[in-house]
C-alpha cells in the first residue's frame, strides 16, 4: 500500500477480506486436524494467540502512513459497508466479547440491559449525530466543540471527558487482553498483559486510524465466526438446529426446569425480580437506568463517533451507522443463547456431579486469578450450586471446555476475545492519543507545528498512554463490565448534551454548553467515586454503573439555562449550524475558526 | 442549485426534525416502553420464548437496525428533494 489509500484497494476490499476469512477458516480446520493428531493444546493455543496478532501487526505496518488525514482519519475512503464491520470490532470490546454473555448467565433477563443498551444507542448515533459530525469533517470530537462552542475551553472540557471515559474503558480491555493471554500462553497476569499492549501497538502506531480501520475489519472477521461457531456447534449438538437463535427457547423451558429441581429462587427468564424471585422496583429502576446510560454513552463515546469521520460523505456515514449496527446484532442476539446453553450445560453436566471426577477445564480455569472457585463446603465430595462460583468474565471462554467441545474451538474462542478486546483498545487508544496531539498539543500549545512534529507527538503519546493502562490494568481495579459500563456513564454525562444541542439546537451558547459539560460530568463523576471509594450511599438504588442517569439531565438543563441566559449566538455561529445541517455544500466557516 | 433559501432551509429542516423525532418516539418504544411491561408480556409465549424475554433478547434488536437503515434511506429522499444531496 502506497503512503495514501489507493483506489483499487478500495475497489478490491470485498475480494481481499473475502480471501482472509477463508484463510483464516482454513487455518482454523488445520489446526483442528492436528488437534487430532496429537498437537498438545498448549501448542494449538499459541498458534491462536501469536498468528492472529502477526496478522494484525501485518495490516498495521503495511499501513504505515505520514499523511496527516490518513492518519487521524484513514483518508475518508472506508466504504460505509466496511466502516460498519470496523465500528463493529471498535465498538465489540473485552465486555461484549467476554463478559456479556458471562453477565447474562448470571443475571438472567436482568443481564439484557447491557443487550438493550449496547445496539440501541446507534439509533441515537444514525439519527442525531453521525451525519452531522461526517459534515463538520474535522478530526475529533473536541474538534467540534472547540469551533462550535468558540475556544479551547469547550474543547479542553471534551478532551477532560474523553480521557476520562477512555482511559477508563480501555483499562477494562487491558484486563480482558490479560486474561486470554495468561490462560492461553500460560503466564502470569501482569506480564499477559504487557504481552498483548505489544499487539494493541503494533496496530496503531505506524497508521494511525488507517491502519487501526484495515485492522478491525480483520478483527472483526475473526471475533464474529469466533463467537458463532461454537454456539451453532452447540445448537446442532443439542438440537439439531443450526440457528441456535431459534433453539434456545426450548433451552429456556429446560432451564426452568432444572431451576425447580435444584431449588433456584431467582428464575432465567423472570423480568426485575430480587435474589427471592419477587418483583423489585429497585432492579426495574435500575434496568432501565443502565439501558439508558448505556445507549447515550454509546452516542457519546468518541472512539465510536470519529470512526464516521472516516467515511466518503455524509450519506455514506448514515448508512455506514446502519451497517454498524446490523454487524454487531449479529453477536448480541447471539449472546443471550451462549448464556443459556452454558447454563443448561454447567446445570446438568457440573453441578450435582462428583468433585473428583470433575473435568480437566476446572483444574485449568481455577488457576488464572481466582475466577473459578470450587469449594466443597459440605464435604460430601458432590458438587453443590452453591460451592460452585464461576466469574462472569470467563463464561465465554471456558464454554466449549464446558461443554466438551474439542480444544481448537477453545482457542478460536481466544483468537475472538482478542480481537474484540485488541480492536477496541486500538480505537481508545487513538482516540486518546488523537485528542492529546490534535487538540491540546496542535490546536492549544503548537499550531505551528510541522506535520512531521504532530505526528511524532501523536505517536509518542499513544506508547505513553497504552503503558500507563496497562500498569493500572495489572492492579485488577474492577470486573471488566463494570469498568466499561462507568466509561459509559463519564461520555454520557459529560459530552452528550454539548454535541446533540450543539447541532439541534442553534441557541446554545459557549457558555451554556461549558456549565453543562462540567456540571453533567462533575456530579456523574461525584456519584461515580463516592459510592465506589467513599461509602456514599446509592440515590434511589441506582447502581454506580448508571451514575449518568444524574449528572446526564443536569447536563441538559444546566446548558439549556445557560445558554438562555447569556448572549445568543452571533450570526456566523448561526449560518455555521445551518451549513452543518445540510449534506451539501460547504462549511460556512464562524469568524476565524482554524481549520485544516 | 447549490444554496437554499432561508424558506427553503427551514421547511428542510421541519422535515428532517420530524423524522427525527418519529424515529425518537420508536426508539423509546422498543427501548422502555415494550421492557416495562416485561413481567406482563412473559406470559405469552412466542417461538417457545416468553414474550418478555424475546423482546428485550431478540425484538428490540431487529428494530434497531431496521430504524437505522430507514432513517438513512428517509432522509435521503428528503435530501433529494431539496437538491442538497450530495453528488
Amino acid at each position: 500500500m502506497a503512503n495514501q489509500t489507493s483506489k483499487s484497494f478500495v475497489d478490491n476490499l470485498g475480494k481481499i477480506y473475502g480471501v482472509y476469512a477463508g484463510g483464516f477458516i482454513g487455518f482454523v480446520i488445520i489446526l483442528a486436524i492436528l488437534e487430532q493428531m496429537g498437537v498438545p493444546n498448549r501448542i494449538i493455543g499459541y498458534c491462536f494467540v501469536f498468528l492472529t496478532i502477526g496478522v494484525y501487526a501485518y495490516i498495521g505496518v503495511i499501513s504505515r502512513t505520514s499523511e496527516i488525514s490518513e492518519y487521524y482519519v484513514a483518508g475518508r475512503v472506508v466504504p460505509p459497508f466496511f466502516n460498519g464491520m470496523a465500528t463493529g470490532a471498535d465498538w465489540m470490546s473485552a465486555a461484549s466479547f467476554i463478559s456479556m454473555a458471562g453477565g447474562l448467565y448470571l443475571a438472567g433477563y436482568g443481564g439484557l440491559g447491557y443487550v438493550l443498551g449496547w445496539t440501541g444507542g446507534y439509533v441515537l448515533v444514525g439519527v442525531l449525530l453521525a451525519p452531522y459530525l461526517r459534515k463538520f469533517g474535522q478530526f475529533t470530537v473536541p474538534d467540534f466543540l472547540g469551533v462550535r462552542y468558540e475556544g479551547n475551553t469547550a474543547r479542553l472540557c471534551g478532551v477532560v471527558v474523553l480521557f476520562c471515559a477512555s482511559f477508563t474503558y480501555i483499562v477494562a480491555q487491558c484486563f480482558g487482553i490479560g486474561i486470554i493471554t495468561s490462560r492461553f500462553l500460560d503466564i502470569p497476569l501482569e506480564i499477559a498483559i504487557f504481552v498483548g499492549l505489544l499487539g494493541i501497538l503494533v496496530c496503531s502506531m505506524l497508521g494511525g486510524m488507517r491502519a487501526v480501520t484495515w485492522t478491525q475489519v480483520a478483527q472483526y472477521i475473526i471475533l464474529i465466526i469466533a463467537y458463532l461457531i461454537p454456539v451453532v456447534w452447540l445448537s446442532i449438538k443439542l438440537f439439531g438446529n443450526p440457528i441456535p437463535e431459534l433453539a434456545y427457547g426450548q433451552v429456556l423451558d429446560q432451564i426452568g426446569e432444572l431451576e425447580k429441581k435444584l431449588g433456584i429462587l431467582k428464575p432465567h427468564v423472570a423480568a426485575y425480580v430480587d435474589a427471592k424471585g419477587q418483583f423489585s422496583w429497585v432492579e426495574f429502576n435500575n434496568f432501565w437506568a443502565l439501558t439508558l446510560t448505556l445507549m447515550v454513552g454509546t452516542a457519546s463515546l468518541p472512539h465510536i463517533l470519529m470512526r464516521y469521520f472516516t467515511t466518503p460523505n455524509v450519506k455514506d456515514a448514515r448508512t455506514s451507522v446502519g451497517w454498524s449496527i446490523f454487524f454487531i446484532f449479529l453477536l448480541y442476539f447471539t449472546a443471550p443463547a451462549y448464556a443459556a446453553f452454558a447454563k443448561l450445560e454447567v446445570y446438568t453436566n457440573v453441578i450435582g456431579h462428583q468433585i473428583s471426577s470433575l473435568p480437566a477445564w476446572v483444574q485449568n480455569w481455577s488457576q488464572v486469578g481466582g475466577l473459578l472457585t470450587i469449594k466443597d463446603a459440605n464435604g460430601d465430595g458432590i458438587l453443590q450450586l452453591s460451592e460452585f462460583i464461576i466469574n462472569q468474565d470467563i463464561i465465554v471462554l471456558s464454554m466449549p471446555e464446558i461443554a466438551g467441545l474439542p480444544y481448537v474451538i477453545s482457542g478460536l474462542v481466544a483468537a475472538g476475545g482478542l480481537a474484540a478486546a485488541l480492536s477496541t483498545a486500538d480505537g481508545l487508544l487513538l482516540a486518546i492519543a488523537n485528542a492529546l496531539s490534535h487538540d491540546v498539543y496542535y490546536k492549544m500549545i503548537d499550531p505551528h507545528a510541522t506535520t512531521v512534529r504532530r505526528l511524532v507527538v501523536a505517536r509518542l503519546l499513544l506508547v505513553v498512554v497504552a503503558i500507563i493502562a496497562a500498569a493500572v490494568a495489572g492492579t485488577r481495579p474492577a470486573g471488566i463490565i463494570q469498568m466499561v459500563a462507568w466509561a459509559f456513564s463519564l461520555a454520557a454525562a459529560g459530552l452528550f448534551a454539548p454535541l446533540v444541542l450543539g447541532i439541534w439546537w442553534k441557541r446554545t451558547t459557549a457558555p451554556g454548553a461549558i456549565a453543562g459539560m462540567v456540571v453533567g460530568f462533575g456530579v456523574c463523576a461525584y456519584y461515580l467515586v463516592g459510592t465506589r471509594y467513599f461509602g456514599m450511599a446509592e440515590w434511589f438504588g441506582i447502581r454506580n454503573i448508571s451514575s449518568a442517569l444524574f449528572g446526564l439531565p443536569l447536563a441538559f438543563l444546566v446548558t439549556w439555562a445557560v445558554s438562555l441566559m447569556t448572549k445568543e449566538p452571533s450570526k456566523q455561529m448561526q449560518d455555521f449550524v445551518d451549513s452543518i445541517r445540510v449534506p451539501k455544500g460547504e462549511l460556512a466557516w464562524a469568524r476565524d475558526a482554524v481549520h485544516d | 442549485m447549490s444554496e437554499l433559501t432561508p424558506a427553503q432551509r427551514e421547511a428542510y429542516w421541519g422535515r428532517t426534525s420530524r423524522l427525527m423525532w418519529i424515529i425518537m418516539g420508536l426508539w423509546v418504544f422498543f427501548s422502555f416502553v415494550i421492557p416495562a411491561f416485561a413481567v406482563q408480556l412473559n406470559d405469552i409465549r412466542i417461538f417457545g420464548f416468553p414474550l418478555g424475554f424475546y423482546m428485550a433478547a431478540q425484538g428490540s434488536l431487529i428494530s434497531y437496525v431496521v430504524l437505522c437503515f430507514w432513517n438513512a434511506s428517509a432522509q435521503n429522499k428528503i435530501d433529494k428533494e431539496f437538491g442538497v444531496a450530495e453528488d
